[in-house]
């Protein structure tokens, strides 16, 4: 029983059913890691003319599975492995049902599997699959149906996935009446409610118009209105990646640090504002998108502002910790303490090092916040720039150091190699300045995003420091090294769960936050509230501009875009006859 | 609650750098007076660009002593002006910009200046900027729109108001004919 179990057994040892699911969440996300990272290898070596070996119109078909393939697979499916060990952990109980966990497994990883052969479909030229839309999908730009619906699937699959947590929650519940939540299974929960709420804007737009379109039942697309919907969940998608990362930071950074948290209770109330403010702040991604009054871009800005306090009071409360652990281990002086950390090891290295890019990362992300000097680097290379330091380090680099820790817990195996760990997570850190600031300082000089061949005919792209030639060496540069980071790593995990079982792997012992729950509200637990105030944050910040965007814009499904496809009469009679209901309803509510 | 008072200074200095954002960036918009692209420029139904009084033959129009409206049609992958044909403006010009998309996303960039907009099918983005100095100015499509994305830029010359003058007359000529 795992109740009879100590802190000194294995994880895998106390849950060997929920260490197999988890396992299966990783090695997913660690494929989908090593063919997204060699993806963006070629695109780093083809965009800035070093060397190409693919055709420019295959670019965006790599960069199409570059983004899914790391933004969406690698992060959720390690996030969703993270999570289950932690629910497991922090309620010291198994899941629920075994089955029902492989089950929603089986149902996310299927609809990545259909996502991913309709992208890849695209580099077979006469296979008629293909789904060049990139991450963001943006219609008019049509995918195969399979993509769409794969999505939709593995969305549903998160879903399950979060149920399974919940029910976990409740049987722990119903034998701890009265106890407060466990701080871990406290992240998970606020988490998983923030992307119920996020992902209903995305599922909205997969299932009632982009599958029916992509099939030929409806002839056309509000182009804005999925645009806003996929913004709607595209921003607290930002916060999905970045919740395991933080939770890593606050629970597990302290311990690897020598010492303890800081505060428990501040770190409930920085994953409830993450729950109240992600959402509302979508339309921060549109301040170039007409169609959309100012005004709600304004409110999305100021939300987004807001957004700042809990990133921030994480930095604090992550620096103190480390402060605190680093005098534990004899550290001393203003500064001189930072000498004392445990820099041999990776995973703590991995996730310092993740927390410093953070913060350049969370400075370039102000200036995207700011509505107005937006205009200056919006769509250029200042974005990704930006996000490879935030998902592309805050996150990936802190899950690959976390997994020098968590692994070997659920393979039973000491790390193959400490050394190779530490090369790889000191590796990615360098491959990221090299190439991060100089796509910040090419974004600066006007060089879009998104693009095949930045280079034009009809003008130059000019930088105030050093060339553009000069930037280009820098990206391909670090791509380079990003790409090896990567091979090292996964070399390093394979070889970690191939090695002799161990009695004790790793030191897995969580020590008590410093300060404990006690002293704070027992109202930071109540779930409910939170949820009825994140909706109606939600609602005040959506119902206007969306209702705007339906009016104006043609209706629900725009405004008649020449689709190559055949509409049965029957069908395009229910088709008028819903959109007009609506239309009118809506004019009436006006 | 139990807060650390160094833990409260971090908080308090957190929410000042917050609202002195949100300030300057409201007086950016309220005091400086820079514009966003909002929803004033309309709607357009993009099936019928082609019958559009203005987007049907997009291109430059004087409508004051020194402004002018220019109407642009993006599509995969040239801009209506721009591309074949520069946009062209005199210098000292007001110039009023509004910017559809015929088939799919795309953006519209004045290279290395903030005139920069998305361009979405069935919304007209307005937008105003003025020209001070003669020059030339390339174009881009920063939103991936298909395979050929790459490809999709063109011109935007600022051109001296003599110049200006006896092109457009010869414009306005070709046109009434």
């Amino acid at each position: 029983m795992a109740t009879a179990s100590g802190p000194a057994r294995t994880f895998v040892d106390r849950f060997p059913s929920e260490a197999g699911v988890i396992k299966a969440n990783l090695l997913v996300s660690f494929v989908a890691l090593g063919i997204g990272a060699f993806f963006g290898l070629v695109q780093a070596l083809h965009r800035t003319d070093i060397l190409r070996v693919i055709d420019s119109a295959d670019y965006y078909t790599m960069l199409t599975g570059h983004g899914v393939l790391l933004a969406i697979v690698f992060t959720i499916f390690f996030l969703t492995g993270f999570f289950h060990w932690a629910t497991a952990r922090s309620l010291d109980r198994p899941a629920v049902s075994t089955l029902y966990s492989w089950a929603w497994f089986g149902l996310m990883t299927t609809g990545t599997v259909l996502a991913t052969i309709a992208i890849l479909g695209g580099l077979v030229p006469n296979l008629g699959i293909s789904a060049d839309v990139l991450f963001t999908f943006y219609a008019p730009l049509q995918a195969h149906p399979i993509f769409y619906i794969g999505l939709a699937m593995f969305i549903v699959g998160t879903w399950l996935a979060g149920a399974d947590w919940f029910l976990s929650y409740r049987a722990w519940r119903s034998d701890n009446k009265g106890e407060r939540i466990p701080l871990q299974m406290f992240m998970v929960l606020t988490t998983m409610i923030m992307w119920y709420l996020a992902t209903l804007g995305v599922a909205v737009s997969v299932v009632f118009f982009l599958i029916p379109w992509s099939l030929g039942l409806i002839p056309s697309v509000n182009p804005l209105l999925t645009r806003t919907l996929f913004w709607y969940f595209g921003h607290p998608i930002v916060y999905f990646w970045l919740m395991p990362a933080y939770m890593m930071w606050y629970t597990i950074l302290p311990k690897l640090s020598g010492g303890r948290l800081f505060s428990d209770p501040l770190a409930r109330v920085v994953f409830l504002l993450f729950l109240l403010l992600s959402t509302p702040v979508g339309i921060h991604h549109q301040y170039l998108d007409p169609g959309i009054a100012e005004g709600f871009k304004f409110i999305a800005m100021t939300n987004t502002m807001f957004l700042l306090l809990p990133s921030l009071l994480t930095a604090f409360t992550a620096v103190a910790s480390m402060e605190h652990g680093a005098r534990q281990r004899g550290g001393e002086g203003y500064l001189r303490w930072l000498g004392a950390l445990p820099w041999r090891d990776p995973a703590f290295t991995g996730m310092a090092l993740a927390g410093i890019l953070f913060a350049a990362g969370g400075f370039s992300g102000m200036i995207n916040a700011g509505m107005n000097i937006n205009y200056l680097i919006h769509n250029t290379l200042w974005v990704p720039g930006h996000f490879h330091l935030t998902v592309g380090t805050a996150v990936a680099l802190t899950m690959m150091a976390g997994s020098y820790w968590l692994v070997p817990q659920l393979t039973g195996t000491k790390l193959y190699s400490r050394p190779i760990g530490l090369l790889q997570v000191i590796m990615w850190f360098v491959g990221m300045v090299f190439m991060s600031n100089a796509m910040h300082r090419a974004g600066l000089a006007g060089i879009p995003r998104r693009t095949a061949e930045p280079q034009y005919q009809n003008f130059e792209f000019l930088t105030p420091i050093g060339s553009i030639f000069e930037l280009r060496v820098q990206i391909a540069l670090g791509g380079t090294l990003l790409f090896l980071s990567v091979v090292l790593f996964l070399f390093n995990i394979l070889l970690t769960s191939l090695g002799e079982e161990s009695d004790r792997p790793v030191d897995e012992y969580l020590p008590e936050p410093l300060s404990g729950p006690e002293g704070s509200p027992r109202v930071l637990d109540n779930l409910g509230l939170w949820t009825g105030i994140a909706v109606v944050l939600v609602i005040l910040a959506y119902t206007l501009p969306l209702a705007g965007i339906i009016q104006n814009g043609g209706g629900l499904f725009g405004g008649g875009l020449p689709i190559p496809a055949t509409v049965s009469a029957g069908l395009d009679f229910v088709t008028t006859l819903v959109t007009t209901t609506v239309n009118t309803l809506l004019e009436v509510a006006a | 609650m139990e807060i650390h008072t160094y833990e409260k200074l971090w908080l308090a200095l957190a929410l000042v750098l917050i609202v002195g954002f949100i300030g300057t960036i409201t007086y950016g918009a309220a005091g400086v007076g820079i514009e966003m692209i909002d929803d004033e420029g309309g709607t357009v139904d993009p099936a019928t660009l082609d019958d559009h009084p203005k987007f049907g033959d997009p291109g430059v129009e004087k409508t004051g002593e020194n402004s002018y409206d220019v109407y642009v049609v993006a599509r995969q992958f040239v801009f209506e002006p721009g591309t074949t044909q520069p946009i062209r403006v005199p210098e000292g010009s007001t110039v009023t910009f509004y910017v559809t998309a015929a088939d799919v996303i795309h953006g519209f960039n004045v290279v290395g200046t903030n005139a920069n907009t998305m361009a979405i099918p069935g919304q007209v983005a307005k937008f105003t900027v003025e020209f001070d100095e003669a020059g030339e100015y390339g174009l881009v499509c920063n939103e991936y729109c298909g395979s050929g994305h790459h490809v999709m830029e063109g011109k935007l010359v600022v051109m001296e108001q003599s110049e200006f003058d006896s092109w457009y007359e010869q414009q306005q000529q070709e046109g009434s004919n």
